[in-house]
């Protein structure tokens, strides 16, 4: 008994044990010109690939500053300061407290990071990497800014339970090269697995917040957003070809799908600005995870039943008529303009209604460039049972699948989802 | 016709037929100045006695302007309209100081096709030179009248009376009679004298003082304000349906189908010109929209897609020289080169273009918010078949334009549709994206500069090239509408043509008001228009200062001057001098902080046409380097407008016209592929919004009592731009000449370290 | 088809088809000019006002949404001879050129003051960002919504 007793503090401080990590030694903050400028220049592409400064840079606050708030389902937490400043920054991390962060998710001082930093996924990036991402990072203007404090549900503030997270979640290694696939391929599964952690949002999560890999890329959640299946589970009416992701990826809108939407719009802002062969890599990879994915030939029209919808959605259907047409119905501008029909939207046709709610809910703001589709917010004029009416009136006018069940709940949790944290 | 003037018309029409080089005239610059209307196109009204100022010229009755009612309040007139620039109430102040009456003593009625004196357009920034000059002017004839009537009821000297302010000329001794009397006892059916005496500037009652804008309050609380509010018995709803942009139709328009909708009474069909007309306005856009729903054609040659403005420089042009000076070879130390351009640019107005039209008796009123109602007028009544005395156009303020926007054909469109419609009140709005597909744009423009400093760090030579379309392509006959073409019969184009300097348009402040030896200055007028333009603010004063001012930050910087010191080097017109450095006091130029990569500071100025308004820029910028972003901290700009009417309505202007110019060089371009303008919307088409405004925005106004007007609505729009190059220049070390500097072309260019 | 709508305290019917947007409704049948039509889309807020305190694009609201609800336009902040705290504020300063945008902005604005009196520059900049204003108003349009919050007012010229 008494051995007992000894043992259950002795196992936890054991447990504990396993949870340390050393700190790094602080290094004096290096001087901008001691990386070379390709190497520089390089880094910028892989902060563009990783999109590191969409979740640093607060909103307004000067990029990579971090501050920026973070809702998840255990709490908010706030982004890190990312820029050389000695106190508030990342100014004294040496490039191996860097690799460290990335790989492990391990901060210089030790203590274990937040899968917020989606590190499961930085983990299979190359050292090589790693550096020039770190002399990118290194040689931005020191901003002094400290993040608020997280505000998590407790005890998930306590870091060292990460370490046990960490353990079931964190995959380390680097990306197999599969012989048998094209460079191209290859290259794509490197910067989606990668930097790009794409899955981090399309793929489900379990409760713990970790990623289902056994269903990698079945679709997944994001501030609100329904992060569409990327697999062959996708919805889409047409199929999302090389060129028809490349496209989307590089301009925000596909002529075959629709706009990038919610999340997606900073994605792609910053994938209009990397090199076109990286774009070109990761529309082929995930063109190839969607194969076998049901989606029509690009001949063969849409759906776009008025009669039948109005009889379903007779409310929906005056909605529609003095809300959406405008824009949306035939004779439109943006329709004269070659903007795709609704019945190519994703979104309309999805198992989950969430998108198509956020979308009128919250509106879409030109995704690239400042310059492109831009939609207004229905949310402060339509009830939530009205949204219901039109979102109901359009998946069945412009789709042939069944209608979704319970829409006003899933409009009125939606809503909440988008209120800031 | 003077023989010199005959020799010269002779010479150019030669010239011009061998397509050489044509030599600018030397008209001296106040002359030409002082056409009414005249130097920005459009038909000007003719100079009946040359000798009157401003618009007298052409209007020398005193009572096409004042009459004097009997209970001695003042109705006057003016060919000059409201666009939002303060232009009625400023003109207001004009009559009312003149006239020595309170203004709520003055009924005043703008440009009414059968009431108000022909002045031309309402543009150019002539309404103060020309308009309110008449103005000035009438009333102290009317003033003058008055007081020799006086004089002869007490058997007086006319020049021991005085007005009182509130209507009434008044002896030494105290005794007065009221201008309701004294009207009694004259006609106002003479023809002014241009010496009638002023009003002394110190004794001004209204003049030079913030007199409240008159139009403002009723917009405040949705009063009555717009053409776009005017409800008439019986009016219908009418939409245009066509392509969309210009240059295109519908390839099979449904016009059975929009027949047949509710509320639908008639469906136009004139040639390609096809129109909606309907009870209800959503009505008329329902129909609309079934009828649109159609692929397009392209009726004219493909659009520029790949090289933009540059375009122009492959196109058939014919040569302009604006200067052309030799004075003897001097030796060049610095050498600075470059091409700059900006896009084609849309008006922008917030409101899409509206017309009001009624035909019956065998005549048609449209109420329009063109600024040239009276151009309308006769080349409405030649595009509908009526005579011009039978149309008449009542100018009705809409939104701002800034330029010739949707306003004409929309105009023309809504008296084409009345005309089917006898009887019928018809209201025509034009659609958001029919506006911007339709709309003449501001010319897309290049230019082309090289000069050099020599050891003494004065200017050497300069040579300067210029690329542009016409700027001004206003109907002045049934011709000059877009709908013109449409309809069968049709009207043949009407040919674009540059507008002569000083005015000038693609070469207006190409001629630097500084003094340069060896300059040359050379305008590549190109005929043919790749896309749709007439005039937008400032004309091409916009680019030409971009490019002048940018070159001479660059010649400083090269010769390690100070750029307010390099500019004053070479500047010798006083008023200029003394704006820059009011300018650069106020914002404490020479304390500034030094560039770090990131805020730097800029100054810039022009003297809008060389004949305009005086302005001086300068402003502090930052630049966000990780996404090129601009952040305009703060601006402080001096002008010298003469004797302001509306201090006030002078600062509201060049505000507007500081952040016009800052959306213009930051956000802006129409943009377009083969076969039509793809920038229909304000998604495709951003312009600044309140996130990106300057923080802060000082405007003074010098103080220049009793100097001639001078007009500011456009004075603004070159330096500011200018001054936002010169800023970002200061801030990274990096020049762009290409507007507009978007983050990503910000960001491009300044690389990634620092 | 009739429908009773509530705007400025009153209940209206109206004639109109329930699909019409409400923007219509308030001009053609109410004879009301502030909200205007600038583009129809959603995009540029000349159609500004009020539903149930929320501000609002009346051009993409049919009217056939707007049941209860209450709708508030200019005309019922105040009129020429005695206008609200913000009407006036923008009468003072003059903060008008076309004046076309401004019904809407004060709409805009009058939303924001309803639930934070005093808001700092930077609130009412993104709050404002989804009107537009072409003549570069915007500075005298920051002014007025400062005056009213009681902030202090920011430089620019006596």
């Amino acid at each position: 008994m008494l051995y007992g007793m000894l043992f259950l503090p002795g196992g936890a401080l054991f447990a504990l044990a396993l949870t340390w990590r050393p700190a790094i030694a602080p290094i004096p903050v290096p001087a901008p010109g001691s990386f070379p400028a390709g190497m520089v220049e390089r880094g910028a592409v892989l902060a563009r690939l990783g999109d590191c400064a969409v979740c640093h840079t607060a909103d307004g606050g000067r990029p990579l500053a971090g501050g920026r708030a973070l809702a998840t389902p255990f709490g908010t937490l706030y982004s890190d300061n990312l820029t050389p400043d000695p106190e508030t920054g990342i100014g004294t991390w040496s490039a191996e407290a860097f690799r460290r962060a990335m790989k492990d998710g391990v901060s210089r001082t030790g203590s274990h990071l937040y899968p917020a930093l989606p590190y499961e996924h930085f983990t299979h990036v190359s050292d090589g990497d790693l550096d020039a991402l770190y002399a990118f990072l290194m040689t931005r203007r020191p901003v002094r800014q400290k993040a608020p404090a997280n505000r998590l549900i407790p005890p998930l503030g306590f870091r060292p339970l990460l370490a046990g997270w960490k353990m079931l979640f964190l995959h380390k290694g680097a990306i197999i090269v599969d012989p048998a696939r094209s460079a191209e391929w290859n290259r794509g599964a490197y910067l989606v697995e990668g930097l790009g952690h794409c899955g981090g949002c399309h793929t489900p999560r379990n409760i713990a917040g970790g990623e289902v890999r056994s269903r990698a890329y079945a679709g997944g959640i994001a501030e609100g957003w329904r992060a569409p299946p990327l697999d062959r589970s996708n919805p889409a009416a047409r199929g999302w070809t090389p060129d028809a992701i490349y496209t989307y990826l590089r301009t925000g809108i596909s002529p075959d799908h629709s706009a990038a939407a919610g999340p997606m719009g900073p994605v792609v802002e910053s994938l209009s600005a990397v090199p076109e062969e990286d774009v070109r890599a990761i529309a082929t990879y995930i063109a190839s995870r969607m194969a076998g994915a049901d989606a029509g030939s690009p001949s063969r029209p849409t759906p776009d039943d008025p009669v039948r919808a109005a009889r379903l959605f007779p409310e929906g259907a005056t909605l529609y008529a003095g809300a959406c047409a405008g824009c949306h119905g035939p004779g439109a501008p943006m329709m004269g303009q070659g903007r795709p029909a609704l019945g190519l939207a994703s979104a309309l046709r999805d198992e989950v209604p969430t998108s198509a709610i956020q979308a009128i809910l919250r509106g879409i703001e030109p995704p690239v460039a400042g310059r492109g589709p831009k939609m207004p917010p229905f949310a402060d004029s339509l009830t939530d049972a009205q949204v219901a009416a039109v979102l109901g009136y359009a998946r069945s006018r412009y789709t042939d699948r069944p209608a979704w069940s319970k829409l006003d709940r899933a409009v009125a949790r939606a809503r909440k989802e988008s209120a800031q944290p | 016709m003077s023989a010199t003037a005959q020799s010269k018309a002779l010479a150019r029409r030669e010239v011009l037929a061998a397509g050489g080089l044509l030599v600018a005239f030397s008209f001296s610059a106040r002359s030409l100045a002082q056409l009414a209307g005249g130097g920005e196109g459009g038909a000007a009204p003719k100079a009946i006695r040359p000798d009157l100022p401003g618009s007298l010229k052409s209007n020398p009755e005193l009572d096409s302007w004042i009459s004097i009612g009997p209970d001695g309040k003042a109705t006057v007139f003016s060919g000059k309209v409201e666009l939002g620039q303060g232009i009625r109430t400023a003109l207001l102040q004009v009559a009312a100081e003149e006239l020595d009456l309170p203004p709520s003593a003055i009924t005043f009625i703008t440009a009414d096709t059968a009431r108000a004196p022909d002045e031309g357009l309402t543009a150019g920034s002539h309404s103060m030179q020309d308009g309110g000059t008449a103005l000035a002017n009438a009333g102290a004839n009317v003033r003058m009248l008055l007081t020799q009537a006086a004089a002869r009821v007490w058997s007086i000297e006319p020049d021991q009376l005085t007005t009182t302010g509130d209507g009434h000329v008044a002896a030494p001794d105290g005794r007065r009679l009221s201008y309701g009397q004294l009207a009694t006892r004259l006609s106002l059916h003479v023809e002014a004298v241009p010496d009638a005496p002023r009003r002394d500037p110190r004794q001004y009652r209204t003049m030079g003082k913030n007199f409240p804008r008159v139009d403002i309050p009723a917009k405040l609380v949705g009063g009555e304000a717009f053409v776009q509010d005017m409800r008439l018995p019986g009016m219908l709803h009418a939409r245009v349906v066509r392509g969309p942009s210009y240059g295109t139709r519908l390839a099979a328009p449904k016009l059975a189908a929009a027949r047949a909708m509710p509320g639908v009474v008639a469906v136009i069909e004139n040639g390609d010109f096809l129109a909606v007309v309907a009870r209800k306005e959503w009505q008329a856009i329902k129909a609309m929209r079934v009828a649109q729903e159609s692929d397009y054609v392209r009726l004219l040659p493909p659009m520029p897609a790949a090289d933009g403005p540059h375009h122009l420089q492959t196109m058939p042009s014919r040569e302009i020289v604006v200067l052309d000076t030799h004075d003897g070879d001097r030796p060049a130390w610095k050498t600075v080169r470059g091409s700059f351009s900006r896009p084609w640019y849309s008006h922008g107005s917030i409101g899409p273009s509206c017309a009001v039209a009624l035909a019956g008796d065998g005549g048609l009123t449209i109420w329009s918010h063109s600024q040239g109602v009276f151009d309308m007028h006769r080349a409405i009544a030649e595009l509908v078949g009526l005579a011009p005395e039978k149309v008449r156009c009542i100018h009705t303020p809409s939104a701002g334009c800034y330029g010739q926007n949707g306003a004409d054909d929309v105009t023309a469109e809504a008296g084409l549709i009345a005309m089917a419609l006898p009887g019928h009140p018809i209201r025509l709005q034009w659609m958001r994206e029919q506006e911007f597909g339709w709309e003449p744009c501001g010319c897309g423009m290049v230019t082309k500069v090289e000069a050099a400093i020599g050891p003494d760090k004065r200017i050497a030579h300069w040579t300067y090239e210029v690329w542009s379309n016409s700027h001004n392509t206003r109907a002045v006959k049934a011709g000059g509408y877009a709908v013109a073409q449409q309809v069968r019969p049709g009207f043949a184009p009407q040919e674009a043509k540059p507008i002569p300097m000083p005015e000038g348009d693609g070469d207006r402040n190409a001629n630097p008001l500084y003094v340069f030896p060896n300059m040359n200055v050379l305008y590549h007028f190109v005929p043919e228009m790749p896309l749709r333009v007439s005039a937008l603010r400032s004309l091409g004063a916009h680019l030409n200062v971009f490019t002048i001012e940018s070159t001479l930050d660059d010649l400083a910087r090269a010769g390690g001057v100070d750029p307010l010191a390099f500019r004053l080097a070479h500047m010798e017109d006083e008023r200029a001098r003394a704006v820059m450095i009011e300018a650069a006091g106020r914002f404490g130029w020479s304390h500034r902080s030094r560039p770090d990569g990131r805020r730097g500071c800029g100054m810039a100025f022009a003297r809008y046409k060389n004949i305009g308004a005086y302005c001086a820029i300068v402003m502090e910028v930052e630049v966000e380097r990780e996404t090129g972003a601009i952040k305009v901290h703060r601006v402080n700009a001096a002008v010298d407008a003469g004797q302001p009417a509306s201090p006030d309505g002078i600062r509201n202007q060049v505000e507007g016209g500081i952040i016009q110019s800052l959306s213009w060089a930051t956000h802006e371009a129409v943009t377009f592929d083969a076969t039509r303008r793809t920038s229909f919307d304000w998604g495709t088409y951003p312009i600044m919004r309140f996130r990106d405004v300057p923080g802060a925005i000082d405007v003074h106004v010098m103080d220049r009592p009793g100097l001639p007007f001078l007009g500011a609505g456009e004075t603004s729009q070159g330096p500011t731009s200018a001054a936002l190059a010169n800023a970002v220049a200061d801030a990274t070390g990096v020049r762009l000449r290409d507007m507009p500097l978007t983050p990503e072309v910000v960001k491009a260019a300044i690389g990634l370290i620092g | 088809m009739t429908l009773t709508i509530h705007v400025n305290g009153t209940a209206h019917k109206v004639d109109a088809d329930p699909e019409t947007p409400l923007l219509y409704v308030l001009r053609d049948d109410l004879g009301l000019n502030g909200a205007k039509y600038g583009c129809g889309l959603g995009q540029c807020g000349a159609c500004t006002v009020h539903l149930d305190g929320k501000a609002i694009f009346s051009c993409v609201t049919p009217v056939a949404a707007i049941g209860d609800r209450p709708v508030r336009t200019i005309e019922g902040l105040g009129s020429i001879e005695k206008m609200n705290p913000l009407q006036q504020a923008f009468l003072d300063e003059q903060a008008a050129q076309c004046g076309y945008c401004i019904a809407g902005m004060i709409m805009r604005a009058q939303a924001l003051l309803d639930v934070n009196p005093a808001p700092t520059d930077a609130e009412i900049r993104a709050h404002m960002q989804p009107n537009l204003c072409r003549c570069g108003t915007h500075v005298r349009i920051l002014r007025a919504i400062n005056r009213v919050a009681g902030r202090p007012v920011r430089d620019v010229a006596a």
